[in-house]
């Protein structure tokens, strides 16, 4: 090969070596073909296991159970009692380490979520007591009338 | 005898040579390749949404934001829940205001760059929500196109975002007929609904299956006959979003009409 | 802020998510590729299918194209959210995508540019290395010009007639492998939004096609413009008369060479032309007469919210007025510059019409994005996808052209071949 055509297929030849040898140092181990194949397992295997170690915050209801029980007996017998307590309570995250309390949202813009009139036939939110929150008592909080583990009963004064 | 530049250009082109073919055999790993063929799934999740039950109340949105750590006030979501107001004239009329993260407390149509439309109660024909989240297709087209293998579907059906690994070119963004999928404010990548992986893998529920009070958001397990989801989907008239596409959508709709898009 | 929310205005229901993802950036792409891929089918078609007419322009054009890769490179570099990852398109490519050829055929093609380069100035490489070695009263400039060029030649110094028969021979098969190539780079560029499913606009597979063929128009235009300012600048400095610049030609050679060259390169480009606007016009035509699910949005994105981009900015100035103009007969170098101009406008706003008009609508297909460009750079990211962001991309090209043009001179250089 004393042909000098040859000179700049070196050149390409030299830096596609360069490439692959800072692949082999650069893409992590475990990156490859996992179970889905090429066309959708291409990846780091890693990846799965930081998204598993992300951290939970709901808890569920049955979490508060385990030391709020008469606040959950109470809310069971109730008609809000399909409402979970972090929907109002926020997060329990690892209550009652960390926060050892929860800020509660008594706001009028949380229960209107809900209980804010829609007229659509056909859809749940029609059958849910309703009120206009431009006409009923604007600007009060709902709690101060009403019991919101069981708004059957009025405020506790 | 052999001189210096002789020596050169052999030990460039024997290094060559050696190199691509090598290459070639990390991409396409045989044994990788037959895993894949081993089809001992126990475990493919699935999404059951009941239209009919959604009242609109935004909870859903508002978990998943907080559990997630999606910035609360920023304009994406992971999951949203949309309004389609159908008036007797056969309009349709379709919002989601702040991603429904604060639910749906008026009348008002949000029609954008802060106008609103009223419509009145006598002139509805019908109302409903549709909360809308990733699909996690059996085909999921935003896998396909990702240049670099940063999202992918894991063996139980799930496509998440390598968030170290993304470039952030937003063609999964663009292939997704369904437009779960945006930037991340804060880590600039690829961000799309994960199913809650690190909820479901622990045996909970996710987020938004675990603050709905109504019960229209289900997830489960396809492959068990005795999960009540699958038996749901089995059983009863379910149906799924844009079919035409191709991508297989895993999450399943009850009460489902023509309006949706 | 969410990334796009500062320039994407949205109208009745969109998608919470969606914005427009790709903006000015994802326009300035396949324009710059498209002005790589023309430039280079430019100079091939000297080199391979030995149009002689062609001769002045090809090595221009060929050294242009050469100008212009790293700038094919660049917007998306701006526009990627994690450009320091950039390298994983070569590290890992997932070749399902379509933007994971990019690493592989950009690579490939600068390959075969820059080879090619190398054999038509390998003499002139070692003829400069020669004299300035034969120089005695050396500087440092001089001393860094002799390094540079003797390592340019990469060590083939022979410039004997057989040597020079040979790089004539590998120019020919570079050039002959690199239309294809330069078509596929920018055919797959046309892939890429072409084979988006989830987007109603830019689903079709005309994409590449049409591509290719606004691809080398732009390109053919752009050398055209160029040849002519550098051919006017070097007539006015040679009417200066100033001794400081020696050419070869004359006054007169030079004018001739102009209008002779510029009238050969016209036909080039009416030709492509004709081809571009067919196809497009086809793929406009068939989507109204097939009428699908999605027509009804296109069609009010197309004749009305984007009429002025598309029929007016595109069609008519940037396509029917250039083309009338190079069909009347004795061009002159002033309507020939102007139509360039012209041309080049009809390509960029076919980019714009494709890539922010794909995103002009919701893939609900019951609303509507607006794009607002960032005009004044007031953070990174206004810069970055800003007007001046896509001007540094349009500027680069000229830059680059003007540094490599000191190494190696387009003009008055008796050619190798």
């Amino acid at each position: 090969m004393r042909n000098h055509v040859w000179r700049p297929l070196y050149v390409v030849l030299f830096i596609v070596a360069v490439v692959l040898l800072v692949r082999k140092v650069y893409v992590p181990k475990d990156f490859g073909i996992q179970d889905r194949g090429y066309m959708y397992g291409f990846h780091r295997l890693g990846s799965e296991a930081d998204w598993k170690a992300f951290p939970v915050k709901y808890r569920s209801t049955e979490y508060c159970r385990d030391c709020h029980s008469d606040k959950y007996n109470e809310l069971k017998q109730s008609p809000h009692a399909v409402i979970p307590c972090e929907d109002c309570h926020g997060p329990a995250m690892n209550h009652p380490d960390d926060p050892p309390t929860l800020t509660i949202d008594r706001s009028r813009k949380l229960c209107i979520r809900c209980h804010a009139r829609l007229p659509y036939p056909g859809s749940g939110r029609a059958n849910i007591p309703g009120i206009d929150p431009e006409t009923h008592n604007p600007g009060a909080e709902c709690v101060l009338c009403h019991y919101p583990h069981d708004p059957r009963r009025e405020a506790k004064k | 005898m052999m001189n210096r530049r002789d020596f050169c250009k052999k030990s460039v082109l024997l290094f060559g040579t050696l190199a691509v073919p090598l290459a070639a055999f990390e991409l396409f790993d045989p044994t990788s390749l037959l895993a894949e063929k081993n089809d001992g799934k126990e475990v493919r999740w699935g999404f059951l949404v009941d239209t009919e039950k959604c009242v609109g109340c935004g909870f859903c949105v508002k978990a998943c934001k907080i559990e997630n750590e999606v910035p609360y006030n920023a304009d994406v979501s992971r999951t949203w829940v949309e309004r389609y107001v159908v008036t007797k004239d056969g309009k349709t009329h379709i919002d989601s205001p702040k991603a429904a993260r604060d639910g749906f407390t008026t009348e008002k149509i949000a029609l954008g760059e802060g106008k609103f439309l009223d419509i009145k109660p006598d002139d509805i024909a019908k109302g409903f929500f549709v909360p809308k989240l990733c699909n996690q297709c059996d085909n999921p087209p935003c896998v396909q196109v990702c240049p670099v293998g940063a999202t992918y579907q894991t063996k139980d059906g799930v496509v998440l975002v390598d968030r170290t690994w993304c470039i952030g070119c937003g063609y999964c963004i663009m292939g997704c007929p369904y437009g779960v999928r945006f930037f991340h404010p804060v880590y600039h990548v690829a961000e799309k609904c994960t199913f809650c992986y690190h909820r479901i893998t622990k045996g909970m529920k996710t987020a938004c299956v675990n603050a709905c009070p109504f019960g229209a958001r289900q997830i489960g397990n396809l492959k068990d006959p005795d999960d009540p989801v699958t038996r749901t989907i089995m059983t009863e008239r379910v149906n799924i979003l844009k079919e035409e596409y191709g991508t297989k959508p895993q999450v399943f709709y009850l009460g489902l009409t023509k309006e949706v898009r | 802020m969410v990334h796009g929310e500062a320039w994407t205005i949205k109208e009745l229901f969109v998608y919470p998510n969606e914005y427009i993802y790709w903006s000015i950036q994802i326009v300035m792409y396949p324009f710059m590729t498209g002005l790589v891929a023309g430039a280079f089918v430019l100079s091939s078609l000297y080199h391979v299918f030995g149009v002689k007419q062609l001769k002045d322009i090809a090595r221009f054009s060929l050294v242009f194209s050469f100008a212009l890769l790293p700038t094919a490179m660049m917007p998306l570099l701006f526009h990627l959210q994690q450009p320091q990852r950039g390298i994983e398109v070569l590290m890992t490519p997932h070749f399902t995508s379509a933007i994971a050829a990019f690493g592989i055929v950009f690579s490939t093609y600068a390959f075969i540019v820059g080879s090619e380069i190398w054999f038509v100035y390998r003499k002139f490489f070692v003829e400069t290395a020669l004299a300035l070695q034969a120089k005695t009263d050396k500087s440092p400039v001089d001393r860094f010009r002799q390094l540079l060029y003797s390592v340019l030649t990469l060590g083939a110094w022979d410039i004997g007639e057989e040597a020079m028969h040979k790089d004539e021979k590998a120019v020919k098969i570079l050039a002959s492998i690199g239309i294809p190539v330069a078509c596929f780079l920018h055919g797959y560029a046309g892939f890429i939004f072409g084979s988006v499913k989830a987007n109603a606009l830019w689903m079709t597979p005309l994409m590449p096609v049409i591509f290719i063929c606004s691809a080398v128009v732009s390109g053919i235009a752009l050398c055209m413009l160029t040849y002519i300012v550098t051919m006017e600048i070097r007539k006015y400095l040679l009417s200066l008369k100033s001794r400081k610049y020696i050419f070869r030609e004359s006054m007169d050679e030079l004018k001739s060479a102009e209008v002779h060259v510029v009238t050969m390169t016209a036909k080039y480009l009416i030709m492509f032309m004709i081809l571009a606007i067919t196809l497009e016009l086809l793929d406009l035509i068939f989507r109204g007469y097939t009428a699908v699910k999605s027509w009804d949005i296109l069609r009010s994105i197309i004749f009305k919210r984007d009429f002025f981009d598309i029929f007016i900015l595109q069609y008519s100035i940037g396509n029917a007025l250039p083309f009338i103009m190079l069909l009347f007969p004795r061009m002159t170098i002033r309507r020939a510059a102007a139509a360039s101009v012209l041309v080049l406008l009809g390509v960029f706003m076919m980019r714009w019409n494709v890539v922010i008009g794909g995103q002009a609508f919701s893939s609900s297909l019951a609303g509507y994005m607006h794009y607002v460009m960032p005009v004044w750079p007031d953070s990174v990211e206004s810069y970055k996808e800003g007007l001046f962001g896509a001007l540094t991309v349009g500027v680069t090209p000229f830059v680059l052209f003007w540094i490599i043009n000191k190494v190696l001179p387009v003009f008055g250089v008796k050619d190798s071949h």
